[in-house]
């Protein structure tokens, strides 16, 4: 087991705690940049894909997972990002100021629906949020001057440093970068002062408020940063789709948001990446249990919401921390081994838990 | 006239999102817990129904009745496996638990029944009647009579019987109650029975409007506008909640043109969020005041 001697506060909130963080990472992201000699254009384009969905998924982890605000409608966002972006290029303004401007964009949206709807607490909120992303869907059906309408809009794939976005091979490289860019960003915040309130606020919010946290402001900023993440998501996932019609921006891709983060794990940046995974190839994975299952109920399209629902109720009851708090368990078994105890994740009796004053 | 005519059409569609709100603020009442499956079980209550009725052509009433058990005895069981495993934890938990399940009984329900369009014929399919001019359909008629039925007999059974009081007493204080010798477990999976009973009676009195498929699980995300006007977690306001959303609904489909397009669809969903912002509490709430920052 590796001891961390720590003479320096600063330690703390390094970002890599010790060298085998910087190795592992570092070979990680090396093989990542290598990945393109080795694997065709399909798996480029599904990993770009996952790369996508990660980015989505840290800017909810930040909300849910970090804030513990839960959000039914973050499509919405998605929408927002890749409507913004797609109509951007198509009057003409260059990828590199597209970005940043849809990024802003989502900001402010976040900001300006967050402000009156975050005075609302737990069930609250979710049952808000979900009243907001039916009301974006219907609004990106509407607004035909912005968004095209149901006719749909087809997303300009620009020239960017002289390659093109139908390249899978650069396109993968522009996910790549901003999903490390993303997560240092996100890294970032959650280690300064504005994600410690976060966290604090998950925690107990009369603790936060006691220790002097604005609980309406920071949990806007929270909402605003989460709409800035997933906005980015949608920017990219426009180039990812090519042609954006209003009913991919629907509740059942909220809903699959949230599944990346459950399955993920909650609370952890980590978890994000491995619920991208897990998400990104369910489709894969429900069409092998198609195979599998006898034909009468293989062939049925109810099954991918069964699978959907049942992976979700799985996750919640029996694994609440995800895939990263089961990997950290393997972990913690090999470190402690042969010591290790069952009794460590054993679930604690709780008590019901009242929000009434 | 044509304005008392609308207001008969929301109100019956109204009192069914007062019922499935209804369901939600039994549930929130005394657990604390949102059930986002709630319109889930309507559905499923919609579709037994038009097993018994529809397929093994039972009599009306009595398919009513046993489709009703049914559903009862599914959400005693619900809350006893399923639900109360995960007491204690996050709110945020328990929405993706039951949104969830909400998934897993629309994918059972397309996978045994299949995704086509049921309907079954009932004593009030087609006949309509009139007074002084209005038109009123038997269907709206079961509707409105149904809910004022199904709330007297609650209203008696939350009053005056024993169960029904130890019901009350666990919402209010759950140790007190605890402490008092009333089975607090086993009262919370009778009200989980409750509110899906509730439920499939507005399924079945819904079915000769909308037929019967899947998407009629839809309904329970507009009930949410209806509990959260009538402020979550008063009875009366549920109904009252439903019945203004679906007035609402109906004006905002017939003077469309005076408004936007497709004000009809996000009605509720407009309704919700204003009340949110502007008054969150609700019309009806008691003591229980939504918590501010």
């Amino acid at each position: 087991m590796r001891f961390i001697f720590k003479t320096k506060y600063s330690q703390d909130i390094n970002i890599a705690k010790h060298n085998g963080d910087r190795f592992w990472y570092s070979l990680l992201i090396l093989i990542m940049v290598a990945l393109p000699l080795v694997l065709d254009d399909f798996y480029l384009g599904e990993i770009s894909y996952i790369c996508i969905l990660s980015i989505a998924g840290i800017g909810l982890m930040i909300l849910s997972g970090y804030t513990g605000l839960a959000s039914l409608g973050h499509a919405a966002f998605l929408g927002v990002g890749a409507y913004t972006h797609a109509f951007l290029l198509t009057n003409g303004i260059p990828f590199y100021a597209s970005i940043p401007i849809v990024i802003i964009v989502s900001f402010l949206v976040g900001a300006a629906i967050g402000i009156p709807i975050l005075r609302l607490t737990g069930m609250y909120l979710a049952i808000a949020t979900l009243a907001l992303g039916f009301i974006a869907e219907h609004v990106f059906i509407k607004w035909e001057h912005f968004t095209g309408g149901n006719r749909g809009l087809p997303v300009p794939q620009p020239e960017f440093l002289g390659m093109s976005f139908y390249d899978s091979v650069f396109f993968y490289y522009v996910c790549l970068v901003f999903l490390i860019a993303a997560m240092f960003a996100a890294i970032n915040i959650l280690r300064s002062p504005t994600g410690r309130a976060f966290v604090a606020i998950r925690d107990s919010e009369i603790a936060a408020q006691s220790l002097g946290v604005n609980l309406g402001l920071y949990k806007a900023l929270s909402f605003a940063i989460s709409g800035a993440f997933t906005g980015l998501a949608g920017a990219l996932l426009a180039h990812y789709i090519g042609y954006l019609a209003p009913d991919i921006f629907n509740i059942f891709l909220s809903l699959t948001l949230l599944l990346l983060i459950v399955v993920g794990g909650m609370g952890s940046l980590h978890g994000t990446v491995f619920g991208a995974i897990f998400v990104g190839f369910l489709p894969q994975l429900i069409a092998i249990c198609r195979d599998y299952l006898p034909s009468s109920i293989g062939s049925q399209p109810g099954l991918e919401p069964m699978l959907f629902g049942l992976i979700l109720v799985f996750f919640i009851l029996y694994e609440p921390l995800g895939i990263y708090g089961r990997w950290m368990k393997i972990k913690l078994f090999f470190e402690l081994f042969p010591t290790y105890k069952r009794q460590t994740f054993k679930k604690q009796k709780v008590f019901t838990k009242s929000d009434r004053v | 006239m044509q304005l008392i005519q609308l207001l008969i059409d929301g109100i019956a569609s109204g009192c069914i999102y007062g019922l499935v709100a209804l369901g939600f603020v039994l549930i929130y009442k005394a657990t604390e817990t949102i059930n986002f499956a709630q319109g889930d079980i309507l559905m499923l209550g919609a579709f037994v129904a038009y097993s018994l009725i529809g397929i093994l052509g039972m009599d009306y009433l009595t398919g009513f009745a046993l489709t009703v058990l049914i559903i009862a005895v599914f959400g005693f069981f619900l809350d006893a496996v399923v639900v109360r495993q995960i007491i204690g934890q996050p709110a945020f938990a328990t929405v993706m638990l039951t949104i969830g399940l909400g998934f897993i009984f629309r994918g059972f329900a397309s996978i045994y029944w299949g995704t086509d369009i049921f309907s079954f014929s009932t004593p009030f399919s087609g006949k309509i009647t009139e007074f002084n001019g209005l038109i009123i359909s038997y269907v709206n008629l079961s509707i409105i009579i149904g809910t004022a039925v199904l709330m007297s007999a609650l209203y008696f059974f939350f009053t005056f019987s024993k169960i029904g009081v130890a019901m009350r007493a666990s919402s209010e204080n759950q140790l007190a109650a605890y402490y008092m010798g009333i089975p607090v477990k086993f009262i919370f999976s009778l009200i989980w029975s409750i509110s899906a009973g509730v439920a499939a009676v507005a399924g079945v009195l819904l079915a000769p409007i909308t037929l019967v498929d899947t998407s009629i699980s839809l309904i329970g995300l507009k009930a949410f506008a209806a509990a959260v006007l009538g402020g979550f977690g008063s009875i009366p306001g549920a109904i009252v909640g439903g019945i203004i959303i679906g007035i609402v609904e109906q004006l905002c489909g017939t003077y469309e043109n005076y408004l936007f397009e497709g004000v009809r669809e996000i009605s509720a969903y407009l309704v919700l969020i204003l009340t949110l912002i502007i008054y969150p509490r609700g019309l009806f709430s008691d003591k229980a005041e939504v918590k501010k920052v």
